[in-house]
């Protein structure tokens, strides 16, 4: 192990985990909103949209991430619509993230029983007053843990960002062990960087959802 | 009992889900301060005759009025008219995500746009009245079954309805928290609420009703005081009804081997 | 755009070389598949198993295993093996034993869950009625517990093929790889032939995916009640 090669190269992995990170908050973000208006379409089963929302659905969870975006990047621009790197990460990100997304918020508004609107609507609420203080506030709590699993799976995938062109943690990595043949070393920061990363979110998440699963709300 | 105003007035009500009818030209009035308390087989129709009363289930045909304006109409603006309306559940209803406090004061401050201050104040005044004043910021989780019915009888109480409905409110409570629950309603009944009650029990039913009705096969089939039902049943069905909830007479019968 | 890129999919046998390609990332998955369910199933019984050191061991593994992106899990393999141990692993060989061990770890979870899943009094009653300790396993636990393993089982499938497209980050020719070759060769006389080809993976890996993810449904609402 050459520790002069891994202290030299430390600033390199992390400048790489924030562009992962970054571009992962922002897929995050879309993905959540996405997920949260995909989910409320299914669940007030508005038409057409309805329609469409399902057809994403599939096609956003029966294709791999990495041909989606050999598809954006490489092929798009062959029909004239062109996007950066990051552009195509974020896409990408987002429409893989936005259906497992609306499966988490979808699971929490199925687990809401159905005579909470109705004595919601009994004294008096209208239908956006129900959502809004009686059925989302449970949906998305029960929500929690779906989608801090999700977020945990997105920036997992974020690692195949590499193929954009984008200096990512697995960028730097493959870059380390093609010039320098610093394998070892390469991989350990490698892994390294990625627990750094995810465990925090990943302690936080099972943290959050044995908090949920065994008080919910009132203590 | 006669000359007092009609509150609720039920016209021919046709319900059907679709496989079925499920109400069959149900006609029935309520007079202010008139305890009705529904009751018949399971399955008979009771609670959907509620819920179509609160506008939870679409009708058919036929035509509910309220104060003598029909409310079984498209452009019935519900939000109003539910307000005017009680109801409670038989499954416990309480917002999980809320204190008891916040679970009263959601209709009177979010619908009726009252002061937060005030609406507690009189939330307070009843839920010492029903003894759960301690309780007012516990959350529904923390509190039995009996709570939380009662509970959710001030939420629909303190929107100050013209008539509450009780759809089989004690059916899911172990049997030592019924009474807590009965005892409120008894409370309410003297204090000359306009009631509905469906429900299974048939000795508070005897003690609350001005009257009973009895449902059976999606039609009414006898509509009586308690004393006259329980005593002298006209129809066969309700005596066999009747009969499935005592037990006295059973032994003498030499109980047929299953 | 007159002459549509979509042509260079039907000269010569470039299709038939897509669909071998794909057929290349199907093979890893289904053996990989194949080996984590059988693994996975043990994994799945030692999981539920008092003991703290097992219990203690099959969490880290299991851990271990989600909390790394499979990519990096290949990389691990692929380059790290090859070079401190000297073992020469093909990227085939590689792919397969990443993922058999990843797959592994999470059917053991599954097939752990679906375990606990099943209530205490499901075998008291079979237990009451007289049933042996084998039969209740036979007739009432294992009957049940497949029920509610299969379509999660399936699930990894789809899970797995999606996730096998990562191997031609680390040099196997597979379909990605293939449409490389192809769009390359084509450069000067089907210059758009990146849409199409990219296009036409894209939907290929629907195909596959769409009908198991579909069956996995299907029957996990059959099986619900």
């Amino acid at each position: 192990m050459d520790t002069e090669f891994i202290i030299k190269y430390i600033p390199l992995y992390v400048k790489a985990a924030g562009l992962t990170i970054g571009l992962g908050i922002v897929g995050i973000f879309f993905s959540l909103l996405i997920g949260l208006s995909v989910s409320l379409i299914q669940y007030f089963k508005i038409p057409v949209l309805k329609r469409i929302a399902g057809i994403y659905i599939e096609l956003s969870r029966n294709t791999p991430l990495l041909v989606q975006l050999f598809f954006l990047y490489f092929g798009l621009p062959k029909a004239g619509i062109r996007f950066s790197s990051q552009a195509c990460a974020i896409i990408g990100l987002s429409f893989l993230g936005g259906s497992y997304m609306a499966e988490a918020f979808r699971s929490g508004l199925n687990a809401i029983d159905k005579v909470q609107e109705e004595s919601a609507l009994s004294i008096g609420l209208k239908h956006g007053q129900v959502m809004r203080y009686v059925i989302l506030p449970q949906a998305l709590s029960l929500s929690v843990p779906g989608l801090c699993a999700n977020m945990i799976f997105l920036i997992k995938e974020t690692s195949v960002f590499s193929v954009l062109a984008l200096a990512d943690l697995m960028y730097v990595a493959k870059d380390l062990i093609g010039l320098y043949y610093k394998t070892d070393e390469a991989l350990l920061m490698l892994v390294i960087a990625y627990l750094v990363l995810l465990l925090p979110i990943s302690v936080a998440a099972s943290f959050l959802e044995r908090r949920l699963r065994y008080a919910g709300f009132g203590n | 009992m006669k000359e007092k105003e009609k509150l609720l007035e039920i016209k021919h009500l046709h319900k059907d889900y679709g496989n079925g009818p499920v109400l069959k030209d149900v006609s029935l009035n309520v007079h202010k301060g008139e305890v009705v308390v529904i009751i018949g087989p399971s399955g008979c129709g009771k609670s959907t005759l509620l819920r179509c009363i609160n506008g939870l289930e679409q009708i058919q045909s036929g035509k509910i009025l309220l104060d003598g304006e029909v409310i079984t109409e498209n452009k019935t603006k519900w939000s109003e008219v539910r307000q005017k309306i009680g109801m409670v559940f038989q499954s416990y209803d309480l917002f999980p995500h809320m204190t008891v406090t916040d679970n009263i004061l959601l209709g009177p401050t979010k619908v009726q746009g009252r002061d937060k201050k005030e609406a507690e104040a009189e939330a307070e005044r009843i839920l010492e009245r029903i003894g759960l004043l301690d309780k007012k910021n516990a959350f529904p989780r923390q509190l039995s079954g009996g709570q939380k019915q009662r509970v959710a009888i001030v939420r629909a109480l303190i929107m100050k309805p013209e008539i509450m409905l009780f759809d089989e409110v004690t059916a899911a409570l172990d049997p030592e928290m019924v009474r807590e629950v009965l005892d409120v309603m008894l409370e309410l009944a003297k204090s000359g609420s306009t009631m509905m009650i469906v429900t299974h029990e048939m000795q508070f039913a005897r003690a609350v009703a001005d009257r009973i009705v009895f449902l059976d096969g999606g039609e009414i089939l006898e509509t009586d005081t308690p004393e006259k039902f329980f005593t002298r049943p006209k129809t066969d069905r309700a005596k066999r009804f009747l009969n499935t909830f005592s037990f006295h007479m059973e032994r003498e019968r030499g109980g047929k081997a299953i | 755009m007159q002459d549509l890129g979509i042509r260079v999919l039907f000269m010569g046998n470039n299709f038939i070389r897509l669909l071998k390609g794909l057929g290349v990332a199907l093979k890893i998955s289904l053996t990989a598949v194949i080996l984590s369910v059988v693994l996975g199933i043990l994994l799945g019984m030692v999981m539920t198993l008092k003991n703290p050191v097992t219990k203690c061991i099959t969490k880290i593994y299991l851990e271990s295993m989600r909390i790394m992106p499979q990519l990096v899990l290949l990389f691990l393999v692929y380059f790290g093996l090859t070079k401190s141990f000297g073992i020469n692993l093909s990227g085939e060989i590689s792919a397969v034993i990443v993922f058999t061990l990843w797959g592994t770890a999470e059917m053991g979870d599954l097939v752990r869950g679906a375990l606990i899943s099943i209530p205490g009094h499901q075998y008291e009653s079979g237990a009451a009625i007289g049933l042996t300790k084998l039969q209740i396993y036979r007739y009432i636990i294992i009957p049940q517990t497949l029920q509610r393993l299969t379509p999660l089982a399936i699930n990894l499938t789809t899970r797995m093929i999606k996730t096998t497209s990562l191997i031609v980050l680390i040099g196997v020719v597979e379909v990605l790889k293939v449409a490389q070759q192809i769009i390359e060769a084509n450069r000067y006389t089907v210059p758009d032939s990146a849409l199409w080809i990219y296009g036409t993976i894209f939907f290929l890996y629907f195909i596959v995916c769409w009908p198991i993810s579909t069956m996995a449904g299907w029957l996990e609402k059959k099986w619900k009640n």
